[in-house]
């Protein structure tokens, strides 16, 4: 079921869009639903951070991992456990850029004995960032569809992205490597037995539809060869809100162009919201300087006090006295027995 | 001790079918019901205790009652649902931390296995992950539009009682010690859930005695132990003669002394409780050895913290008679003792809650003239911190041959290694102080240190069998350097530590001792005037002096 759904859910995008484009509504695929998604999107994510952002953080809570600014001749981790703002920014460049801390997973196995070990695991930190950087690289290389004249980096980019020069037109290496990272991460998902376990529709879906993403636009670029002029003018059309559909721009791009719409919804109300999250995390964005630096915490109570050192003495001034610890206040003279 | 045998736990956590040992439930997680059994879960708090809290915050510990947590009737009041939503509701509004934690997991299962409770038990829903999906699922259903709208497709589901049963068993599964958030590529930190969701419980009355009752002695006496001011003292007294006579130097520390330079706050489990007993005269020997003009207090005479383990209110009121005590006594700065979550509270939370302590001064050692910078807001040093600076200026006589009848290794704390970074200062003291120290396999120690399995007020009898599940990693590792290395002494700079590892390793490493760091540098300290030393702190024989 947490599999099937989600592939189902998938599936029904293509035939809605197949469909849709095939009987006339176009204009409603090409122009209407990206520009509602594209609102969506927004409007959700910036509603997300901006709920987020709402919470204060109380607490100063980094997870330090390394050794802390101490005494001047013991060597600070400075980035992983960071005391100032710029070590606090490598901590980040590396935790968003090179995923650091999945860098640091292990595999634990229990044997006879009882016995434990802990086995280097790097490949999903490995599939992860393959998957991240060839997204990033296939989302920039779009900029071509865009702009006009097309950006300098973005041909850069193309130009590397395809420089194997494999068939015509070139096979980009970041089409091989998503497809194969997605399909990675899916069997990692479905045979690994903790994953499987915690795994919801919620985490299937994500997979499945950019999968479908990424091989639909391959169809569109090593199969039937979209026509790339009109789908440009579309595109650019779009970005400077004069939108036009001229010719028939191919059942497989609308199909395309629906389930890239059906990601931005599908966005901000789910997981994938951890590309905002992970830049605000208390636990990795915080230097760790709370005894050097006071942390306000906006909604600290200043009345709520300790129990009195007055009531506490109260309490045991006799036994105190007796034992000889020092009072604020003397036990009262033996009051004379009435006359 | 605990129930099982050694080789039956073992047996058990190696073979039986759980996720740790490759078989996969048949069921959904939220299929499986919470059961509680004798041995799985902490008695509930006595109605006398959740009064007690209840007077000094009132609405944050729910109803005093007689309840049995084997029942299906906890007494809960009628609208329990209402005020654990609405609690969730307020503390989404407070802490960052939680809104993003709870939306932002990939349930990538980065963390599943790093968990010591995880290992130990195989039981799916301690896997960091799943715990957090307990609240999760709640979230989703009560505040996340995709959560309205799919429902279980979205893994969302209602607040039951059988979810409140989950978030009994399994938040007190979980001691907080934050290995996983070390892993988790958004640094979702379970012991921010976890301490949430212990809030939660509280607010409906659902609770441990365990954490309730050493709070409510914080409170009142001011030590978790509930030792009144002149018992206090008394022990420190015995104590005292202990070292007269292994050293032949009489000390008498001061209390309460208004003037003192320095006021030391350790946890009072270092006075009362075997072998943390020993790390205190290790402590006192230090003071004398180098003069320090120090007062220990009766009414600030906890370093350690149960309110952490309640809920944040509480957490504060026990916190704040640091300071205050400190500015009554009028020292100059405040030195703290060996304790782990003690220096959690210390570290990322006191100065926030209970600051600014501007009527402190900028820690500065008396001796060596280090000006401790990295405490200058919170005006708190770490004692590992104030020997290490001593040890560097050479201003310590130490012979550590005294130590050599120990092979000694080092457990890192949770709290000092994780949420502080305390990692280097004891052992530079360690080499400093014994010639035989060897540190476990890397994935054990420092950052990746694994926790004693009883941390976070789960240090009851009542679930033995659990806390040696939960405890077996750290004890893997210390089994691996004993058949390496020979090592008898396993050291740590944590009061909770000296008493649950000593158990746990009883229990799966048997003649291994725990010591505080403290103890094995009182050991070593060569003191004016002493006599021949033939006995160590616990008057055990050093080398050579056996016979």
């Amino acid at each position: 079921m947490k599999i099937l759904y989600p592939f189902v859910a998938v599936l029904g995008l293509i035939v809605i869009a197949t469909i849709g484009s095939r009987a006339g509504m176009e204009p409603l695929f090409g122009i209407v639903f990206p520009y509602l998604a594209i609102l969506i999107f927004l409007g959700g994510f910036i509603n997300k951070v901006v709920g987020w952002a709402k919470s204060p953080v109380p607490f100063r809570i980094p997870t330090t991992c390394g050794q802390a600014n101490s005494l001047p001749w013991i060597e600070q981790a400075c980035f992983d456990n960071p005391s100032t703002s710029f070590g606090v920014t490598v901590r980040m460049f590396l935790e968003v850029f090179l995923f650091r801390s999945l860098f640091r997973n292990t595999q634990a196995d229990v044997y006879d004995g009882p016995k434990l070990r802990y086995g280097s695991s790097k490949y999903l930190w490995l599939f992860g960032l393959l998957f991240h950087y060839s997204f990033l690289v296939i989302v920039l290389r779009h900029i071509r569809l865009f702009a006009d004249p097309i950006p300098f980096f973005v041909k850069i980019l193309e130009f590397f992205d395809g420089f194997l020069q494999i068939g015509l037109p070139h096979l980009y290496q970041s089409d091989l490597v998503i497809v194969g990272a997605i399909l990675l991460l899916l069997l990692r998902r479905m045979l690994l037995t903790n994953v499987r376990y915690i795994s919801l529709p919620a985490d299937y879906f994500p997979l499945f539809l950019i999968l479908a993403i990424a091989l639909s636009g391959m169809t569109m670029r090593y199969l039937t060869r979209a026509d790339v002029v009109n789908i440009k003018q579309l595109a650019v059309g779009l970005a400077t809100f004069k939108p036009v559909i001229v010719g028939d721009l191919g059942a497989v791009f609308y199909v395309h162009l629906f389930l890239v719409c059906a990601l931005l919804v599908y966005f901000p109300f789910s997981k994938l919201m951890h590309l905002g999250g992970v830049f605000m995390s208390p636990t990795r964005n915080l230097a760790n300087n709370s005894r050097m630096v006071r942390h306000i915490n906006p909604w600290n109570d200043p009345n709520l006090k300790p129990h009195s050192y007055a009531s506490y003495e109260d309490e045991f001034r006799t036994f105190m006295v007796e034992a000889g610890i020092p009072v604020d206040k003397e036990l009262p003279a033996e009051t004379p027995a009435a006359e | 001790m605990a129930n099982k045998k050694v080789d039956e736990l073992g047996v058990s956590v190696a073979r039986e079918p759980s996720l740790m040992t490759g078989a996969i439930p048949t069921q959904d997680w939220w299929d499986i019901p919470a059961v509680f059994k004798p041995g799985n879960y902490c008695y509930p708090g006595k109605p006398e205790m959740v009064a007690y809290h209840s007077k000094s915050l009132p609405g944050k510990f729910g109803e005093p009652r007689v309840w049995d947590i084997e029942s299906d009737d906890w007494k809960l009041p009628e609208n329990w649902k209402e005020i654990i939503i609405n609690g969730f509701k307020e503390r989404l509004d407070k802490f960052r931390s939680l809104k993003i934690f709870m939306d932002c997991c990939v349930r990538c299962g980065a963390c599943a296995d790093k968990c010591h409770f995880f290992l130990g038990t195989g039981d799916p829903k301690n896997m960091p992950v799943l715990r957090a999906e307990l609240m999760r699922s709640i979230y989703r259903n009560e505040f996340t539009k995709a959560g309205k709208i799919l429902g279980k497709l979205a893994g969302a589901r209602e607040m039951t009682f059988g979810v409140l049963k989950e978030w009994f068993m399994y938040f007190y599964q979980c001691t907080e010690c934050r290995r996983c958030s070390v892993f988790c590529p958004y640094g979702i930190d379970t012991a921010e859930i976890t301490m949430i969701a212990r809030e939660l419980l509280h607010l409906v009355g659902v609770n441990t005695n365990w954490i309730l009752e050493p709070a409510a002695n914080s409170n009142r006496t001011g030590n978790h132990m509930g030792l009144q001011p002149h018992t206090l003292k008394e022990n420190a007294e015995y104590l005292c003669d202990d070292i007269e006579s292994i050293t032949g130097i009489r000390i008498t520390p001061s209390w309460n002394r208004k003037g003192a330079e320095v006021l030391f706050i350790t946890p009072s489990a270092d006075l009362f409780a075997d072998p943390g007993i020993y790390t205190f005269m290790g402590y006192l020997l230090l003071f004398e050895h180098i003069g320090l003009d120090y007062t220990l207090s009766t009414y600030a005479s906890e370093g350690g913290n149960f309110g952490l383990f309640t809920n944040n209110e509480l957490m504060k009121r026990l916190n704040a008679k640091m300071y205050a005590e400190a500015k009554r006594l009028g020292v100059k700065w405040i030195l703290g003792g060996e304790c782990g979550h003690m220096w959690r509270v210390l570290h990322q939370y006191m100065d926030t809650m209970n600051g600014p302590a501007d009527f402190l001064q900028v820690p500065k050692s008396p001796i060596t003239g280090t000006v401790f910078e990295n405490a200058a807001s919170t005006k708190m040093v770490h004692i590992s911190e104030f020997t290490a600076d001593l040890i560097r200026h050479g201003k310590l006589k130490i012979d550590p041959s005294r130590n050599n009848h120990r092979r000694v290794t080092f457990h890192d704390s949770c709290n000092p290694s994780r949420a502080m970074g305390l990692l280097e200062e004891p052992r530079q003291i360690l080499k400093s102080v014994v010639n035989n120290f060897y540190e476990m396999p890397e994935n054990t120690i420092r950052e990746y240190t694994f926790c004693c399995g009883s941390g976070t007020g789960l240090n009851t009898g009542e679930i033995m069998d659990l806390r040696m599940r939960a405890g077996l990693p750290r004890a893997n590792a210390v089994q691996f350097v004993k058949d390496k290395h020979d090592v008898n002494t396993l050291s740590c700079v944590c009061a909770i530590d000296r008493a649950t590892l000593t158990n746990l390793v009883d229990f799966w490493v048997p003649g291994t001792q725990v010591c505080g760091v403290s103890e094995l540098v009182g050991n070593a300290l060569i003191m004016d005037g002493e006599k021949e030393r033939e006995s160590g702190l616990r008057f055990e024989p050093l080398e050579g002096m056996e016979g």
